[in-house]
């Protein structure tokens, strides 16, 4: 592997000062991703800029009934806190189902966001990937993608996002915060994914040089009653294939406020705004759930071998909706 | 009870009783050192670099700008590397093309080996060998497999294991049946890989050839080695004290090669690891399979018409042969049987040796296709197997050794509750899971080759058995030091096991599910020599007295019978339609394997190969890309095997199963426990949802399309 400098940062601007003095720089949390692709030669940093100091690992409840959510806290941590768990139930359950207890124990909440696909393309420097290398081509498009994208995707890529955590986190309306040279900015995790279109390589909208300081989670009653459910080819220590997280308010058979996102169907977290759409004011019955779910994947986009994601995704809004309502009588 | 008398008591019963791992402080302290961790002063490291192209000729090795990196000392290729011979037959037949490193130009598959960069250090190794330029001339290549072939053929048949048995008028007897199963099977390709990857260093000492490995058979390695460098064997050692698995995977591989081929160039100790990306493309794997099973009986289940083809894959450069249809050829009788195993030639990596070759993709089709029988003659699974117990080898008519293969279902029945399985499928559900139940037959061969062992009476008591023995974690080690104290009647205290050393002469590999009943025929027999001398009377010498064994006549005057061991597998497992998810809740394996020598050891060893079969079941997968050739997803995140919380409680037992006529009484249990796993898990599967699943493994979104569970829905 290329040889690399190391430094350890200890306050925010100093990262951010050392990450502009060297664009081959690459920010290190836990390292569970990084690493593991410098170790295979797709990312060859030239720095790394240790985060893990920084202090950025406190969980706060804000004034208006929220959370903030710092960069470098755990995994373990987030999944543990008593806040998280009390008022976003999902969350907590979305990042339990990831990695293993080791991997929480040192991966962060801003390495979680930044975290790179799993397609097997990408992560195999001998193959073609427009991810990696722009304009390659990308061969899961013809080859192997029953993992892949089935909404939103392009004929540039059709990678899914490997996270959990941001699942539900665009259910709830995550507004991700941070800092640059020229000072601090936020943007909403709706707007932090960028489309892929015809630049799959460009997979944030951070502008360069920016440091992930944190994450403020707005109130959303909605949230207390909520569950995320996740699909993987064994019962622990993989990736999804379909993940949902769902919350639901239902008032006299009515569902007054409903939140979906679905995961690892497309290159983000994916909000199913418009399944919401025909949910709320609406009966919260198996057959709204159903409907709701076939609006949303109405714009599905499957390959030969992906198209079972419509079918999961479907059954996943009945089943956790479905149980939501129930939680929700009792 | 403490032992301190000085060998005049006789003390037998070690085998049979449990006993831990000898090395086992070793292993979980991190004491015990591996072959990719020894140092040795002067190492240099070598890295492999492997082709890109699935098929065509190596253009140019553009060398210069490496060897001017930091560090590195050479780089390897068909175009400067030492000449090896590979025109010779081992005890496993002709050496693998791999392993005849760069020979010639021409690339065969992707990841065949282009290239060796060694360095000073593993990094500047693998930073050059990432860096070098190869050019190609590419070539149009085939990797897809798929039943039927156009250029599938048979091999031709070998006397020993045929590629094609045939007796009956199969027509007729299958129009005769008032009752056909005709169904096609697929398994994936799979991979072997071990926790502790391949790794071999490679040294000139004194003029012998030193290698420290990690093996299956360090004298196997040590002759292959001399016979690729035209070396004297006598001149070759090869070492494998700790060995973190192999599975069929660590025989000769390009790694030693390689450590040999740079060793001699540099004249300093080289080394050589290969990464898990290139194992999936060097150290063969299990092929995929398809195969295609009719089953004719009558109304009472009775057969009378066998079936079984199979189909596998071959490289270009080798024929091996994944002979997934042998199993029939003990198992079940008929008047009409035929099998045959038929390959097709691909740009594709040589498959090889996989734990259970043949048995574990061929019990999945054949236990499934007949729980598929049973069900269509409304008989018991378990009832079914009874009627068609055969009283000879149907193919080679010969009498079984034993064949407990009723007494392991009627005790597995009778542990698993098997009696009150309500047969109907998709009739229970525990919330948003279906659960059913299956079982399958499980066998393997009980076979033993030729080896040697020398048993030293030490002066102070003490005995040192000396045996090119592996443990490749299987708890070898210890097991031998029980036989070797019963035969010399001491304690196992007393014995001072040696294995794992080429230079203590010819001895079978771990492999075939024969080392532990081939080592401990020649450590027996070098014991019970040793001992009537002892008994003679007379003094030790200081040099001790020893005595050596060989065990080849012995094996050749072995009656001709049909040796097996026998097991009966059940499982449960809960099935989400909706999700497509397949939990397996319980497993039970009941198996006569012979004589149990190390009960600890021996269920750890079932109930490994019963993951294995749930991980198959379920979980087991490589992809090979069309358009490149290559392996997808080559690394254990994308190859899945079963994770801990898949792994439910598991029990594995065991009947008696003496064999009189035996002179050792042990059958072996290296692949048995993997044999039948998973067609019980896609039975139970059936049962469960009332679908049948042909195609491993079964994944979720199989599951999902596949929908099923109606009945227990309504």
């Amino acid at each position: 592997m290329r040889e690399f400098g190391y430094r350890r940062a200890h306050d925010v601007h100093g990262a951010v000062a050392l990450l502009a003095a060297e664009p081959e720089a690459r920010l290190l949390g836990g390292g569970t991703n990084l690493v593991d692709l410098m170790k295979t030669g797709v990312e060859r940093p030239a720095l790394l800029i240790d985060v893990q100091d920084l202090p950025l690992d406190r969980i706060e409840v804000t004034q208006d009934g929220g959370l903030r959510i710092g960069a470098t806290v755990t995994n373990s941590a987030l999944a543990a806190d008593p806040e998280v768990r009390r008022r976003y139930p999902a969350l907590a359950q979305a990042v339990l189902s990831g990695a293993s207890g080791q991997l929480r124990n040192m991966a962060t909440v801003g390495g979680n966001l930044l975290q790179r696909t799993r397609c097997g393309y990408f992560t195999d420097p001998a193959a073609a990937c427009n991810k990696r290398v722009p304009g390659a081509g990308c061969p899961a498009i013809e080859g192997e993608h029953h993992n892949h994208a089935i909404l939103g995707a392009s004929g540039h890529c059709v990678a899914v996002h490997p996270s959990d955590m941001g699942v539900a986190l665009a259910a709830f309306d995550a507004v991700v915060g941070y800092e640059t040279a020229d000072g601090p900015g936020e943007l909403p995790l709706a707007e932090f994914y960028l489309p892929v279109g015809d630049t799959p390589h460009l997979e944030t909208a951070l502008p360069s040089g920016a440091l992930i300081t944190g994450l403020r989670l707005p109130p959303a009653p909605v949230a207390a009653v909520s569950r995320y459910r996740k699909v993987r080819e064994r019962a622990s220590y993989a990736f999804a294939i379909g993940s949902l997280a769902a919350a639901l308010d239902v008032h006299d058979g009515t569902v007054r406020e409903v939140r979906l996102a679905f995961g690892a169907v497309a290159s983000r977290p994916w909000r199913a705004r418009t399944a919401e759409r025909v949910l709320t004011g609406g009966p919260a019955s198996a057959e709204a759930f159903a409907a709701a779910a076939d609006a949303e994947l109405a714009a599905a986009e499957a390959l030969p071998h992906n198209g079972y994601k419509v079918t999961l995704m479907r059954n996943l809004v009945v089943a956790l909706l479905t149980e939501l309502t129930e939680e929700a009588a009792r | 009870m403490t032992t301190t008398t000085t060998g005049t008591t006789a003390v037998t019963g070690a085998v049979g009783a449990a006993h831990t791992r000898l090395e086992g402080l070793a292993k979980v302290t991190g004491a015990a050192r591996y072959a990719g961790e020894i140092p040795f002063a002067e190492l240099a490291h070598g890295w492999l670099v492997l082709s890109t192209i699935a098929r065509g000729r190596i253009r140019a090795v553009e060398s210069a700008p490496v060897l001017a990196m930091p560090g590195v000392l050479a780089v390897l290729h068909h175009g400067n590397a030492p000449r090896v011979d590979g025109n010779y037959t081992g005890p496993l037949g002709a050496p693998d093309p791999v392993v005849q490193v760069f020979q010639h130009d021409r690339v065969p598959y992707a990841g065949w080996p282009v290239a060796l960069v060694v360095a000073e250090t593993p990094e500047q190794a693998r930073e050059a060998a990432e860096t070098l330029v190869v050019r190609y001339d590419q070539e149009p290549h085939e990797v897809a497999f798929a039943a039927g072939h156009p250029d599938r053929y048979t091999p031709e048949n070998s006397p020993q294991s045929p590629a094609e048995t045939e007796k009956g008028d199969l027509a007729a007897e299958l129009a005769a049946s008032a009752v056909v199963v005709d169904a096609q099977y697929t398994t994936p390709e799979e991979h072997h890989h071990p926790l502790e990857p391949h790794a071999a260093m490679a040294r000139w000492d004194g003029g012998r050839l030193e290698v420290v490995d990690s093996n299956q058979g360090s004298r196997f390695v040590a002759e292959e080695l001399a016979n690729l460098f035209s070396l004297d064997p006598a001149s070759v050692r090869v070492r494998s004290e700790h060995v973190g698995g192999g599975f069929g995977s660590k025989a000769l591989r390009p790694h030693q090669v390689l450590a040999t081929m740079a060793a001699t160039v540099l004249q300093r100790p080289v080394r050589v690891v290969l990464t898990r990306r290139q194992m999936f493309s060097v150290v063969g794997y299990r092929s995929p399979t398809a195969q295609r099973i009719r089953l004719g009986a009558d109304a009472d289940g009775r057969l009378r018409a066998f079936d079984h083809q199979g189909e596998s894959v071959t490289s270009t450069v080798r024929e091996f042969i994944e002979r997934s249809a042998d199993m029939g050829r003990v198992m079940y009788d008929a008047a009409a049987h035929h099998t045959v195993n038929r390959v097709v030639r691909l740009d594709v990596p040589t498959p090889s040796w996989m734990r259970a070759p043949g048995e574990a993709p061929g019990s999945f089709a054949l236990e499934s296709a007949l729980d598929e029988l049973a069900e269509k003659c409304g008989l018991d699974p378990i009832a079914l197997r009874a009627r068609n117990e055969p009283a000879a080898g149907p193919v080679s008519g010969l009498p079984f050794s034993s064949r407990k293969l009723l007494a392991c279902f009627q005790e597995g029945a009778r542990r698993f509750g098997w009696a009150d399985r309500d047969p109907r499928p998709g009739r229970r559900r525990d919330g948003r899971w279906l659960l059913g139940t299956g079982t399958a037959a499980a066998h393997f061969a009980a076979r033993a080759a030729p080896s040697t062992a020398s048993v030293t009476a030490e002066a102070d008591g003490d005995f040192i058995v000396r045996i090119a023995a592996a443990d490749i974690g299987t708890g070898a080690r210890t097991a031998l030091t029980l036989i070797a104290a019963d035969a010399l009647e001491v304690t196992p205290e007393r014995i001072r096991m040696r294995i794992a050393d080429s230079d203590f002469g010819p001895a079978m590999i771990a492999g075939g599910s024969m080392g532990t009943r081939s080592w401990a025929w020649a450590v027996t027999a070098a014991a019970r020599e040793l001992r009537e001398q002892l008994a003679l009377g007379g003094g030790i010498p200081p040099q001790g007295i020893t005595v050596r064994s060989d065990t080849t006549a012995a094996i050749a005057a072995l009656a001709q019978k049909e040796r097996h061991a026998f097991g009966a597998q059940f499982a449960e497992v809960a099935v989400d339609v909706t999700s497509g998810e397949v939990r397996v809740r319980r497993m039970l394996g009941i198996f006569a394997a012979g004589r149990i020598v190390n009960p600890l050891t021996a269920r750890s060893q079932f109930i490994g190969g019963m993951t294995w079969g749930l991980s198959m079941a379920l979980h087991e997968e490589a992809v090979r890309d069309r358009a490149s050739g290559a392996p997808v997803g080559a690394d254990l995140a994308g190859y899945h095997v079963a994770a801990h919380a898949d792994v439910p409680p598991i029990e594995a037992d065991w009947v008696d199963d003496p064999d009189e006529d035996d002179p050792v009484g042990i059958k072996g249990i290296g692949e048995i426990g993997i044999v039948g796993g998973a067609a019980a898990i896609a039975n139970a599967v059936w049962h469960a949802t009332g679908v049948r699943h042909r195609d491993l493994p079964i994944r979720p979104d199989r599951v999902l399309l596949a929908g099923g569970g109606d009945r227990a829905a309504g």
